[in-house]
């Protein structure tokens, strides 16, 4: 494994994200942004790994990553999303969700808009825990169990679903563009329909057996009823969102709450998870083996296991072959470890490309670009 | 009461006014002091309402130096757990590479200082970094000093290499100074030439002092004799290898044949032509004088000790390191100049006193991160044990108890001292438990960061408090389901049974549930606690009814009574429930079932009665 050295940054990093690069450029990804939490003035800072002309690329990690420019922030960056080149969403534990805008010229982030209090308790401030974007509309939830829903040109608020959940609301991700879906602190995946006006879910998908608490959330790239979750006690799920109310497939991930899931956007047989319990896991899946066998990578033995449990009632599937079986022909799912050693927990982690980043609680930023996609 | 070791520190409190009484309270790490209002003498009179607060140590709070605690804490965690498997004599060089890590660490540091101190236009704050590095320079220098002599212990030979090393690495200077002559057109007749020469030399330098040397020859052809002289002196200069067969006392004999050389070629008047090189034998000699002459160039007083040892007594052994010591920081330092805390500390170390070290480095310094990590390497190096303390526990855990707890008042930094409270193993539980429940807890996230922590270590009774906090705090927002998330985290029973009686009010008064997705798909935490059970059952019962499953309706309903699920105060609500059912054109409830109500109807009527009678109010009863 290449040597992956960390970067120490003075701020807990809460949310990492590579601002987008376009498709059809075959460009490896540059700037990505930070988010910090627990300081008592929090930054969104943007860095750069940008390529210093000619250098040899032998190992992974190469050049430390550069600040070019940081902004205070209201609160904790609970969550960071790039809406496009040049603006970035904020969720913070005020309740606000903000929009950053980067200015290239002169290298600063301004504030764009900003609407305060979009979470809020009667007489108390709400944390607003996840944001995802699909420009120009963006839906936010919170502690306080609302779904709301901006433009980005827009002042006010577009939608609000009052009492969407009575629990608070860890994550929402888009399924199609008018569905998003939504993971909550008693267990429960809710689908909801933008398009229709009442305030309950179209559907409640939830786990038989305990109610863990589901921190994380993130869809197919390719597939879109596939869905994966992580939970607080680690569990990886895989849920099919048509017709199945339990999981597809679960595995014991990590020993500690899982904190963000990814599949890998243009290779989505690779799924990325990081937890409290300071490991970065890459679960590689290929449908074309003899044998199901379970590898171990990685320096270190940390105990993690992978099995899969499963049938739910319906039928005969077998490991998850792309992640649901389409055939029941067996697969082969390897993990490794991506980070050397135990740091502290990982809260952070976004890839794209051949490049991974992910932020810890050690105050440091790793960033691997060679991963084997 | 005890002497103290230093005198006590005072700090003015700008913003109280003169002459008033202060009061204050002791924190964590810092003093709360506020104005009273009571005067030393005079009538008393209103203060501000200002509360200042005192803070030993600023260094918290300086991000770059952030930037150390992070890093120190990951080489801290991996030193706990090094070669628990490998015999003790294989691991020194590893603990050697771990105090590497830590000086590495260090040096980052004061290099990211030195620029910030170079850039910043504030001159207060070029001024603070600026102290800020020489105080880094000076642990570094300690901490390498530390490294040489304890940890790892070079016996004689090899120990004089090592305080070689040690000087060279912290006198940079000689290295600039030597730049600037080469770059000037010619070096030999560059004013700080034979600077750069005789600083070679007094660091032991020899081949780049034969080096510069050939410029000044190429000048001088015709002292060509005496310059080949001294450059075949300087190349015979023995230096020890250890990695060689020879003894140490074979080594002695040949440094001593040429140390006669050298003394010959001074008595023989082979240099009196030229005063430089003249000097440079005497130092080669070792001539207290003449290195006293270069005081200078040496600039410290350990410079001049190792520099006398090399040219002296190059097989010094360790144990008699602080005569040597001593004596040259007396000759050294005149009277007139003021002996610095650093000074004693490197005494104290040349004297293989680590306690003293340690004690000094603890008193000099604001902050107990150098104290606490030190003495915590040098433990695992086994080299505390034999000493005797007079308050009983281990110093090791003492200072890392310390730092921790100043760790712990940070906002940010508690993360890092919860694995430094794991690895005391006396008394780091203790505090932990008290430091962790009051960390502030103002998102759920950080909640459950603090729960994982208490989680894994068994902390029953903080889970519960933390856990109990975050459900009321959520039940105050009616945020109903995640108190009940909260609740089932902790497995409290009360507060589940507690959220459900909120439940069943908001029935009672609304004639509808609230919060179904939460009722309805409750699962196994429903046998948390009684009520809880009875409130998805009896949400399961109203669910039966809407899809008109009578039967199985009726059942249930009436389980819940017989079973005693339902608290009695309930019972009224659940025999009206019955009603409907009863009317129904099709008989739903068999004769044993309806035996059954009426039974539980008259239990209902009898335990009314009975309060009633003690409370002499009359009810009437009547069926309908």
């Amino acid at each position: 494994m290449e040597s992956v050295n960390a970067k120490y940054v003075s701020q807990k990093v809460s949310r990492t994200r590579w601002r987008p690069v376009s498709v059809s450029s075959f460009q490896q990804p540059e700037i990505f942004a930070t988010g910090s939490w627990d300081n008592e003035d929090n930054k969104v800072s943007l860095w750069s790994i940008g390529n210093y002309g000619g250098l040899g690329m032998e190992d992974g990690f190469e050049g430390d990553p550069q600040l070019l420019c940081d902004i205070k922030h209201d609160g904790d960056v609970l969550d960071l999303q790039f809406l496009d080149q040049e603006r970035i969403v904020t969720a913070s534990s005020t309740g606000g969700v903000t929009i950053l805008r980067h200015h290239p010229n002169s290298q600063t982030l301004s504030v764009s808009h900003q609407w305060e209090r979009a979470h809020r308790y009667p007489c108390d401030n709400a944390p607003c825990t996840s944001v995802v974007c699909s420009s120009p509309e963006i839906v936010s939830v919170g502690e306080d169990g609302r779904i709301v829903v901006f433009r980005a040109d827009q002042e006010g608020v577009c939608r609000v679903i009052e009492n969407a959940d009575s629990s608070t609301i860890h994550a929402v991700t888009y399924l199609r563009t008018t569905e998003v879906l939504t993971v909550n602190s008693i267990g429960q995946l809710k689908l909801w329909d933008l398009r229709q006006q009442g305030g309950s879910p179209s559907k409640i998908l939830s786990l038989s057996g305990d109610r863990v608490p589901l921190h994380c959330v993130d869809r197919h790239p390719n597939q879109q009823h596939v869905v994966a979750t992580g939970g607080q006690d680690g569990t990886l799920c895989i849920w099919d969102v048509r017709e199945e109310s339990s999981p597809v497939a679960l595995m014991e991930a990590h020993s500690a709450e899982m904190w963000e899931v990814h599949f890998h956007p243009t290779n989505p047989d690779h799924l990325f998870t990081c937890s409290e319990d300071g490991s970065l896991l890459h679960w590689e899946t290929s449908s074309h083996s003899d044998m199901p066998s379970l590898l171990h990578e990685g320096s270190r033995n940390s105990g993690v296991t992978s099995r899969s449990a499963m049938a739910p009632a319906g039928g005969n599937k077998s490991l998850i072959s792309a992640w649901l079986s389409g055939d029941s022909s067996k697969s082969c799912l390897k993990t490794s470890h991506m980070l050397p050693s135990q740091t502290l927990s990982v809260n952070s982690l976004d890839v794209l490309g051949q490049c991974l980043v992910c932020g810890t609680d050690g105050e440091a930023i790793f960033v691997n670009r060679q991963v084997l996609v | 009461m005890e002497e103290l070791d230093v005198e006590a520190v005072v700090t003015e409190i700008p913003a109280v006014s003169t002459g008033k009484h202060m009061g204050f309270a002791w924190g964590p790490g810092d003093i709360l002091v506020y104005e009273t209002l009571y005067k030393a003498k005079g009538a008393s009179s209103s203060g501000s309402s200002l509360i200042h607060e005192v803070r030993k140590d600023e260094d918290i709070y300086s991000p770059i130096l952030r930037k150390l605690f992070n890093e120190s804490h990951h080489i801290f965690v991996g030193l706990q757990t090094v070669g628990e498997d490998v015999p003790s004599k294989n691991k020194k060089p590893q603990f050697v590479s771990i105090s590497k890590n830590y000086r590495s660490v260090i040096r980052a540091c004061m290099e990211e200082l030195q620029q910030l101190a170079v850039l910043t236009k504030d001159a207060e704050a070029a001024t603070r970094l600026g102290n800020q590095v020489s105080i880094l320079l000076a642990i570094e220098l300690i901490w390498n000093l530390c490294e040489v002599l304890f940890i790892d212990a070079a016996p004689a030979g090899s120990l004089l290499l090592h305080l070689l090393d040690w000087v060279r690495l912290h006198k940079a200077d000689v290295d600039e100074k030597t730049r600037e002559v080469l770059q000037s057109e010619s070096p030999a007749e560059h004013h700080n030439y034979w600077d750069v020469v005789v600083s070679y030399v007094l660091q032991g330098r020899v081949e780049e002092a034969r080096q510069m040397l050939v410029k000044q020859a190429n000048l001088h052809p015709a002292a060509r004799g005496m310059f080949k002289l001294m450059d075949k002196l300087l190349s015979k200069m023995p230096f020890y290898n250890p990695r060689s067969t020879q003894t140490l006392t074979e080594f002695d004999v040949i440094w001593r044949h040429w140390h006669e050389e050298v003394d010959r070629c001074l008595q023989d008047n082979s240099f009196s032509s030229n005063q430089h090189l003249e000097f440079i034998c005497k130092i080669l000699l070792g001539d207290e004088d003449s290195l006293l002459e270069c005081k200078d160039l040496l600039g410290t007083w350990y410079h001049f000790l190792v520099t006398r040892l090399l040219f002296c007594h190059p097989t010094v052994k360790p144990t008699d390191l602080h005569y040597y010591a001593q004596s040259c920081m007396t000759m050294f330092l005149d009277s007139r100049s003021v002996s610095e805390p650093l000074d004693s500390i490197l005494l104290a170390s040349f004297e293989f006193d680590i306690h003293q070290v340690i004690k000094d480095c603890s008193i000099v310094l604001n902050n107990w991160w150098f104290v606490a990590h030190l003495t915590d390497l040098l433990d695992h190096c086994k080299l505390l044990q034999s000493h005797n303390l007079h308050f009983g526990s281990n110093l090791r855990e003492f200072l890392l108890l310390e730092y921790a707890s100043g760790l712990f008042t940070h906002h940010s930094l508690w993360q890092l001292a919860v694995d430094y409270f794991d690895h005391c193993p006396e008394f780091g539980r203790v505090y932990l438990e008290l430091q962790i429940e009051r960390v502030p807890l103002e998102t759920e996230r950080k909640a459950l960061k603090v729960l994982r922590v208490c989680e894994e270590r068994q902390m029953s009774e903080q889970v519960r408090s933390i856990c109990k906090i975050m459900a009321t705090r959520a039940l105050r927002n009616n945020r109903l389901g995640s108190a009940l998330s909260w609740s089932i985290r902790a497995k409290d029973a009360a507060f589940a049974t507690l959220i459900s009686e909120r439940f069943l009010q908001d029935y009672s008064t609304r004639g509808t549930f609230s919060d179904l997705d939460l009722i309805d798909n409750l699962g196994p935490s429903m046998l948390l606690s009684n009520r809880l059970t009875f409130l998805g059952k009896y949400r399961e019962f109203h669910r039966l009814y809407g899809q008109k499953h009578f039967s199985k309706a009726a059942k249930l309903l009436l389980s819940l009574m017989t079973a005693k699920i339902a608290p009695q105060s309930f019972w009224m609500t659940l025999l009206t429930d019955a009603l409907p059912l009863l009317e129904q054109k099709e008989v739903i409830f068999s004769v044993d079932q309806t035996y059954e109500l009426m039974f539980c109807l008259e239990e209902l009527t009898f335990s009314q009665v009975a309060a009633a009678a003690s409370e002499k109010k009359p009810r009437q009863v009547s069926w309908s």
